[in-house]
């Protein structure tokens, strides 16, 4: 199987050249996880596009929210979770030991399935990564990001004149695109998106799928997905994921309309997953 | 006697009623070939219910008001002589006096009078006991005899038993507000008492406490002063100190097991740390006396520092130390009661795990804390046995730590103990005090409720 997933990577190689055009900006080669005993992901390989969309699909437990974890290394706050392999960013090695994870998280942000704004004000939310990581002077440069942040999230206008009221009186949907601005806030080069759309509203999961793809411009987005729909919808990649394998991945179109594998055709098609 | 045997028959019975409900109910659903409203456990239930309540009912009243009846009868039976010019004190102690012959303990020679009375109330007892065990059987049975002729198929046997555990939960709800009201309303008649012989503001805001009444007009210092503010002050020193000790040790405590310690190491230290709180607080005490406090005589006296044997600091820190897994343990739940997701979510913008807890984990978490620390600072307040040992007897209002303090705990128990009358401003001032550190207790349970209510509003 090894051996149809480093095939399945380096076909991907291709394709993300010839569909994006854009250079490669995360590159994994054979990554593995283990949970204690039990393997999770078996020899990932795949190169991840520059400012693109790439999306993650696949069953329940496929492994994609695995392996999305490891490019921030969010791993590492499990305890029994062990990774192999390699994954540079950059060409920089994400696991070489002298690179502080700290700093790796603020180039590669990350929103969550279920939104998760801190328990303090819309404006804190905010402020709250360019505060840690030092990023500004004054007062006035913390206004100007919390603002830009909040426009590029399209929260602005339904948020500025409450911006000391509590995060978590917002809407879902809010609250979900409050994460995404808390996230481009710290101005992340990748923003990791673990199904953010699962726990929403199909009004607000529109909103952030618009979002998604003007956010394209500046950030380069990797996102799990149930929804498949949407992973052709906003995506200019795709990957399978099927019992923590890379089954195919391709660019979008391709993958949904002339899949390679079986496997891939049987779960876009429906007949399980 | 006849009366031990009542649980047995009461138990009997209601075991019989059970077994007998349900089978009436089930032959009675076979011949008319219908399905009863209830299962027939219901029907079983409803007779038992009707066969325990009221007799039980019955033996509560009858313990409550049987044996004043009794009493009554007996005094109103004794000889107009023996009775005449006799106050109510003295008739109290005359009631006693026949009780305790009645129990078999005789004081010099009781007249014939009274020894008859004793004799009387003996019988009366018993005669009152028999009663009572043929009455509650009588009220079970019949109570059985009733039910049993309700229970048909089409007999609503569920609503019943439901409407009725409803109300028996409600009963024991009651119960322990009854109980605070009376312990809250004996505290206030006392306490008024004493207000009628100490003037109020002379109590609250007074800065002598001398409880010692005179016992002759001409004695030394033949007032006794009851200023509380000196004895107050000792409690808020020791308290103070207390917390001292227990929140930073408490908290950090917590901060390390629900955010640092592997989970092997929080399922051992956990249980360890609140062992702290189930050792007996006369051992802290111990503790206190016999270690802490030499220890820091001799530590004072090594540079030159008076610490008095009794002082502040060595109860207050023994206290603390006491007080360290209320702090610890009820802050650990709410840090843990913290989600996940909030962890997550700030490591994912790149913050330090020590970010994340002063940042995001410890504000979310703060109504729990703050109650903790609350529950707390009332537990020191109230704690009676390390200060009783500890801590001094004389009322001095100081800020200084290692000077000798008393506490309002400690003056309670040293104007209760020992020979005392009730009708005394010394005895009458404890309960007074009392109302005072309920006061106090329940304010702090107040801002409590109010701080967890308000940042619960915030941060939800």
């Amino acid at each position: 199987m090894n051996e149809a997933t480093s095939h399945a990577g380096s076909v991907s190689v291709q394709h993300a050249h010839d569909v994006t055009g854009m250079p490669t900006k995360v590159h994994a080669r054979e990554v593995t996880v283990h949970y204690g005993e039990k393997q999770a992901l078996f020899g990932v390989s795949m190169d991840i596009p520059a400012n693109s969309v790439t999306a993650f699909i696949g069953p329940s437990g496929c492994g994609k929210s695995t392996f999305l974890r490891c490019i921030n290394r969010m791993n590492d706050t499990i305890d029994i979770c062990s990774v192999g392999g390699r994954i540079t960013i950059d060409e920089q090695d994400i696991y070489d030991p002298s690179l502080d994870v700290v700093q790796l998280r603020a180039r590669v942000g990350m929103v969550f399935q279920k939104p998760n704004p801190f328990p303090k004000s819309i404006y804190d939310n905010i402020a709250y990564g360019p505060r840690i990581h030092g990023l500004v002077r004054s007062k006035s440069d913390l206004d100007g990001i919390v603002e830009s942040s909040l426009k590029r999230a399209g929260l602005w206008k339904e948020v500025s004149d409450r911006l000391s009221e509590p995060a978590t009186g917002m809407s879902g949907g809010q609250q979900q695109r409050l994460c995404i601005a808390r996230a481009i806030a710290v101005s992340p080069e990748i923003i990791l998106m673990d199904e953010p759309c699962s726990a929403l509203d199909p009004i607000s999961t529109a909103h952030i799928e618009e979002l998604i793809d003007e956010l394209r411009e500046n950030f380069t987005i990797i996102i799990v997905t149930h929804n498949l729909q949407q992973a052709a919808r906003v995506s200019q990649m795709t990957g399978f994921f099927h019992l923590g394998k890379l089954i195919e991945y391709a660019d979008t179109g391709d993958v949904f309309q002339n899949p390679q594998h079986s496997m891939t055709e049987d779960y876009i098609t429906g007949r399980f997953g | 006697m006849l009366t031990s045997y009542l649980p047995v028959v009461l138990g009997l019975l209601i075991l019989y009623s059970f077994v007998m409900g349900r089978r009436r109910i089930r032959v009675a659903a076979d011949a008319q070939a219908v399905r009863p409203h209830s299962q027939f456990g219901y029907y079983g239930l409803y007779v038992a219910l009707w066969c325990g309540l009221p007799a039980l009912i019955v033996v509560l009243a009858w313990l409550m008001f049987g044996p004043v009846i009794v009493d009554a009868v007996v005094m109103s039976s004794l000889p107009d002589q023996v009775t005449a010019g006799l106050d109510s004190a003295k008739l109290g102690l005359l009631e006693a006096e026949i009780k305790a012959i009645a129990g078999g303990v005789v004081f010099g020679e009781p007249s014939a009078a009274v020894v008859a009375a004793a004799e009387r109330l003996n019988s009366l007892r018993g005669i009152s006991s028999t009663a009572m065990f043929v009455v509650v059987v009588c009220v079970a049975l019949g109570a059985i005899a009733y039910s049993r002729r309700r229970v048909a198929p089409d007999f609503r046997a569920r609503n019943k038993v439901e409407r009725t555990t409803f109300w028996l939960m409600v009963l024991c709800s009651v119960i322990a507000i009854v109980t605070t009201v009376g312990i809250v309303l004996s505290l206030l008649f006392e306490s008024f008492r004493f207000f009628q012989l100490v003037p109020f503001w002379e109590f609250l805001f007074g800065t002598t406490w001398d409880p010692q009444m005179p016992i002759r007009a001409d004695q030394v210092a033949a007032e006794g002063a009851f200023g509380a503010l000196p004895v107050l002050a000792g409690t808020v020193l020791i308290s103070v100190i207390a917390m001292l000790v227990a929140i930073p040790v408490g908290l950090l405590t917590a901060i390390y097991l629900a955010e640092y310690a592997p989970g092997r190491v929080r399922a051992s230290v956990k249980p360890v740390v609140e062992i702290l709180a189930g050792i007996p607080t006369i051992v802290y005490g111990f503790f206190a006396v016999l270690t802490v406090a030499p220890w820091l005589r001799q530590m004072g006296a090594a540079i030159g520092l008076d610490v008095a044997p009794n002082s502040a600091m060595a109860a207050g820190a023994v206290m603390g130390i006491m007080i360290i897994p209320f702090i610890s343990s009820l802050s650990d739940d709410a840090l843990h009661a913290v989600p996940q997701s909030l962890r997550d979510g700030a490591a994912a913008l790149g913050a330090t795990r020590r970010e994340t807890i002063i940042q995001v984990i410890f504000p979310a978490a703060l109504p729990g804390i703050v109650g903790g620390i609350l529950l707390a600072v009332s537990r020191a307040i109230g704690e009676t046995m390390i200060v009783v040992m500890a801590a001094g007897l004389i009322a001095n209002a100081t800020a200084n730590p290692f000077e000798a303090v008393t506490t309002v705990t400690v003056q309670i128990v040293t104007l209760l103990i020992g020979d005392t009358e009730f009708d005394s401003p010394k005895t009458l001032a404890a309960f007074a005090l009392g109302l005072m550190l309920f006061v106090i207790t329940l304010g702090l349970n107040l801002v409590a409720l109010t701080v967890t209510k308000k940042y619960r509003e915030r941060y939800e």
